[in-house]
């Protein structure tokens, strides 16, 4: 427990639509342990972003918690009076969003909303400002003096997306929660901020939540990874395990999708065929079923529960059962 | 003639000189991609192409015709020919607008009356592998990748000419990507379409994109078949730059080429060759200033290239 840091335990969470509830999240459990770096990947709408905005309690207001705890350092964030979760957010737990404009306010400079989040320090306003420019310039911005006082659309998309971890940095966070924080790095400027990612891990044993569709780079960040298909964890396990021992048909089918690995021009790109299920209308028996190209008949019938394998590797699928049973 | 002809464009923001020429042509059906370093000018180029962003010098060709500067009037019949795709996919959706509304509005924009436009909803949310029930949603309803997608669907619409496409695969699982360039290649072979497509995920230039050119402090450093930059990148930007790629396997050992120092100032840009104080393979001629050198098809902005 001691090492434990945050525990998402039985997750459920609903949006309420015209079309009935969708259910988005469905009996997410898994643990962040202290200074671990823990990547979560997944299809497209598959949940990602609402498990952290739930995790934050920063929900639409459509959202409907269904059940399940979300404990950091022991305490179920889901039951924190408001003022605490403030207090909480940005000290404790920083986060970057997925859409840097939703951390910036475009009618407030860079360096206002710099000096903004520094509302707790003790530091004089010259203090601050040299610190938020020292933090610019760690993630890469040039000329940061001079940049604080320029407005959010000044800057280009990368640059929105570095000014938004650097922030998230400035607190020196427990926990670290980032949404896709680097699809508009070129490629030396990703490197540069995982290593600073890992940097932080090594120095203030930050844990890190990372999401990313970048394989590449969860493969070189993150211990961890979680694998999400259609608002559930199918599988997860060390990162090692992952990528060279997958154990659910959907992780395996994802990684051979990556164009990483096809070094030469490909006319057609691999897919995954079909569709993801209706989450207003969720069938019976294993969510990738229809797409999965080795489904048996207790497919079906069944939902595959989560179950441990090996070395803290989980995975969701009637073959490992098949497997243990044997 | 070709399809787009960029001539020595160039954008400035106050004394802050953002593009200092940039040039390049695509050929109809043609795909040519836009990489380089976050901050290095490339939205800025194709916003400045569609008439987005100012560009205060150089020469926007589209079928023959100038159109840097034109009005709005102007350019509203081309905007059925060349169509966008925003970096930031949830931002460039108005809010209050129902997706049917978001993906119908260049067919109203067009006055194409004549359309059914919820049987077109219905068809370019399949195109993108999209719900049909989707249509009735607003943007905020949607995951960051379904909003990438939206815009992809409003893009392809009115079956354009040219497409510039920032970022378009940004925030898709690796499944999705693929579907999207898969559409993407089969409508340029089948309607010629031509494409401009900034991104910074070299997995997908390479399989993509015809020829490349790769964008540096607001000038193109190397240009040319993404085969052969592939292969031989010559420019050091460019070996730094690839080398750096990320590989989807824990045990890869990389052999990066790091940049030394820091991003350079556009307030105060380096002098000689501007990529000097970072470059790992800097030379005593790298204090002159490199030339633009066109050798083969091949282009090239440096003193010392690599063999
Ligand atoms: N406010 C909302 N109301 C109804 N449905 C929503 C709402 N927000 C998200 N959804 C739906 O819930 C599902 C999960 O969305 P989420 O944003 O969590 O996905 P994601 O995994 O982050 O995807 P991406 O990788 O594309 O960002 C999607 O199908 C999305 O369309
Ligand atoms: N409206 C503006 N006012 C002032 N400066 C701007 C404006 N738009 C862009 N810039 C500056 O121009 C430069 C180039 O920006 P641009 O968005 O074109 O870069 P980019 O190559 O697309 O980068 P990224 O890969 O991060 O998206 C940046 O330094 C940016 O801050
Ligand atoms: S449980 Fe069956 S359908 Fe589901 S992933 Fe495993 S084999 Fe495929
Ligand atoms: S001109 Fe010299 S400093 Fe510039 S890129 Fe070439 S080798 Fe490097
Ligand atoms: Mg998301
Ligand atoms: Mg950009």
């Amino acid at each position: 427990m001691s090492d434990t840091l945050l525990e998402i335990d039985r997750l459920s969470v609903d949006y309420e639509t015209a079309r009935g509830d969708l259910r988005a999240l469905r009996d997410i459990s898994f643990d962040v342990r202290k200074g671990e770096i823990v990547g979560i990947v997944g299809e497209s709408g598959c949940g990602k972003s609402t498990l952290i905005s739930s995790i934050l309690r920063l929900t639409a207001p459509n959202t409907r918690f269904r059940q399940g705890e979300v404990r950091f350092k022991g305490e179920d964030l889901l039951q924190l009076p408001e003022r605490r979760m403030r207090a909480l957010r940005g000290a404790d737990i920083s986060i970057v969003f997925q859409d840097p404009m939703q951390t910036h306010n475009p009618v407030l400079s860079i360096g206002q909303q710099m000096l903004d989040i520094q509302h707790r320090s003790k530091a004089s306003r010259a203090e601050k400002r040299a610190r938020a420019a020292q933090m610019l310039g760690a993630v890469g911005i040039p000329d940061p003096e001079a940049r604080l006082d320029q407005f959010p659309h000044e800057f280009s998309g990368g640059m929105r997306q570095r000014i938004a971890i650097a922030m998230a940095l400035m607190s020196e966070p427990d926990l670290l929660i980032a949404d896709e924080p680097t699809t508009a790095l070129d490629a030396t400027l990703e490197v540069q901020i995982i290593e600073r990612l890992q940097e932080l891990q090594r120095e203030f044993n930050c844990a890190i939540l990372f999401i990313s569709h970048h394989l590449g780079v969860i493969a070189e960040l993150c211990d961890r990874v979680v694998v999400m298909y259609a608002g559930a964890v199918v599988e997860s396990g060390d990162v090692r395990e992952i990528f060279h021992d997958p154990k659910h048909p959907y992780t395996r089918r994802l990684i051979d999708c990556d164009p990483g690995h096809i070094k030469e021009r490909a006319r057609v790109l691999p897919t995954i065929p079909g569709e993801v299920p209706d989450l207003a209308n969720l069938p019976g028996g294993c969510i990738f079923r229809d797409r999965c190209n080795q489904a048996m008949p207790r497919c079906a019938a069944e939902v595959p529960p989560l179950t441990q394998l090996k070395n803290g590797h989980h995975a969701a699928c009637w073959l490992n059962h098949k497997e243990a049973a044997e | 003639m070709s399809l787009l002809d960029v001539k020595d464009l160039r954008t400035s923001y106050g004394q802050v000189n953002v593009l200092a020429g940039v040039s390049f042509t695509v050929e109809p059906g043609e795909t040519y991609a836009l990489v380089g370093e976050s901050g290095s000018g490339k939205t800025t180029v194709i916003r400045a192409i569609a008439g987005l962003a100012p560009a205060q010098e150089g020469s926007v060709k589209f079928e023959g015709r100038e159109i840097r500067g034109a009005s709005e009037r102007e350019m509203r019949p081309l905007r059925k020919d060349i169509a966008m795709m925003f970096q930031d996919p949830v931002g460039s959706l108005s809010p209050r607008l129902t997706i049917r509304s978001l993906i119908t509005e260049p067919y109203r924009i067009q006055g194409m009356k004549d359309r059914d436009l919820d049987a077109e909803a219905k068809r370019l949310l399949e195109m993108v592998n999209l719900p049909a029930h989707f249509a009735d949603r607003y943007p905020y309803q949607l995951s960051g990748g379904q909003a990438r997608r939206v815009g992809v669907a409003r893009a392809l619409a009115l079956e354009p000419k040219l497409i510039l496409a920032d970022e378009p695969t940004a925030g898709l699982d690796v499944s999705v990507q693929g579907e999207l360039l898969n559409l993407m290649n089969d409508l340029r072979e089948r309607l010629g379409l031509a494409m401009v497509i900034i991104t910074h995920n070299l997995n997908v230039v390479r399989h993509v994109a015809d020829r490349m050119g790769i964008m540096y402090l607001g000038r193109l450093v190397e240009e040319g078949t993404t085969e052969a930059i592939f292969k031989h990148p010559r420019h050091p930007y460019t070996r730094c730059l690839l080398s750096a790629n990320p590989e989807p396997d824990p045990d890869a050992r990389l052999e990066r080429i790091a940049l030394k120092g820091e991003p350079p100032s556009l307030l105060r840009r380096p002098k000689g060759c501007e990529f000097r104080e970072r470059c790992p393979f800097a030379q005593e001629v790298c204090s002159q200033t490199p030339q633009w050198e066109i050798e083969n098809g091949h282009g090239l902005r440096c003193l010392a290239p690599l063999g």
